[in-house]
């Protein structure tokens, strides 16, 4: 917390909020080593944030794919089930 | 006796608790933290997922009823796409960056649609662009600062995921973060309820009776 005042004149961000704000990050990311959060670089993390993020993107896309070739197929009788379901 | 006209006259000074003068300030220190961010979305909770899934399936139903002839340059799979993403940043409830931009530019797509005029594609991008931009010239070079992010391989990757996360290309880098961890959570929650969405519709396709599956 000291190191706030030190730079207070130049910069708000702080080496403490960044190192916080990247172990949080990386912690959503599907790792199994995940808990040890000590041992990855935030240059390590923030690569492997970009590829997640990517990959995400990619399982949209797809699912889309998939989504739209379903509903072309299906009646409007079973959306109304879906949404039924979905009321649970 | 001087004493006690004092202590009278000046009742501020009374040690005594007991007085009713006091106000009592017991719910200001009810939370020690306060929160500088109002509170983001649950993007893990079940509720959430449902809320997102029933609105996800009405846009789908308009997207199909609206498919014949208004847009014929954009697939299927597109339009999905783009009422899933527009679904999300719905959800989101204009608490984060990366969903208005989705939204604005949602906005931006509609707007040019109707008028068809390029000037005023212009005009809404600079309104928009005013909007979200932050005079502080300072802020990526607050960055740089920092002594362990000196490096240009993570001032390299930092730039790379600004670009990825909507509306986040010209945040400083603590901004791009928070925006991060909370795009990843709704991600996930997304392809969560997506896949879902596709299981229903595959089994209720091979068999009639689909309650059965489901339960």
């Amino acid at each position: 917390m000291s190191s706030r005042r030190s730079r207070s004149g130049s910069s708000r961000i702080t080496e403490d909020q960044i190192n916080d704000l990247v172990s949080r990050l990386q912690q959503l990311l599907p790792e199994m080593h995940n808990r040890r959060s000590d041992k990855k670089s935030a240059t390590k993390v923030l690569q492997e944030t970009c590829n997640y993020i990517r990959s995400l993107h990619r399982e949209v896309d797809e699912l889309s794919e998939r989504l739209s070739e379903l509903l072309e197929n299906a009646d409007t009788t079973q959306a109304d089930l879906i949404r039924s379901l979905l009321m649970h | 006796m001087m004493a006690s006209i004092m202590s009278s006259s000046n009742p501020a000074a009374n040690p005594d608790r007991s007085s009713t003068r006091r106000k009592k300030k017991k719910k200001i220190h009810h939370n020690p933290q306060i929160q500088p961010e109002t509170p983001k979305i649950q993007w893990q909770s079940d509720a959430q997922q449902q809320i997102y899934s029933s609105k996800l399936l009405h846009a789908l139903q308009q997207v199909r009823l609206g498919s014949s002839g208004s847009e014929p340059s954009s697939s299927a799979p597109r339009r999905v796409r783009d009422a899933a993403y527009g679904v999300l940043a719905a959800t989101a409830r204009g608490r984060t960056r990366w969903s208005r931009a989705i939204l604005t530019s949602r906005l931006k797509l509609k707007f040019m649609k109707k008028n068809n005029i390029a000037k005023r594609q212009r005009k809404v991008m600079t309104v928009i662009a005013a909007a979200g931009y932050q005079p502080r010239r300072k802020s990526k070079v607050g960055v740089f600062r920092l002594k362990s992010k000196c490096f240009p391989a993570f001032q390299r990757k930092a730039r790379v995921l600004s670009r990825l996360i909507p509306g986040c290309r010209k945040q400083p880098f603590p901004v791009v973060l928070e925006e991060t961890t909370d795009y990843i959570a709704a991600l996930q929650m997304q392809v969560r309820a997506m896949s879902a969405l596709a299981e229903l519709l595959t089994g209720s396709g091979s068999s009639s009776s689909s309650s059965a599956q489901l339960s």
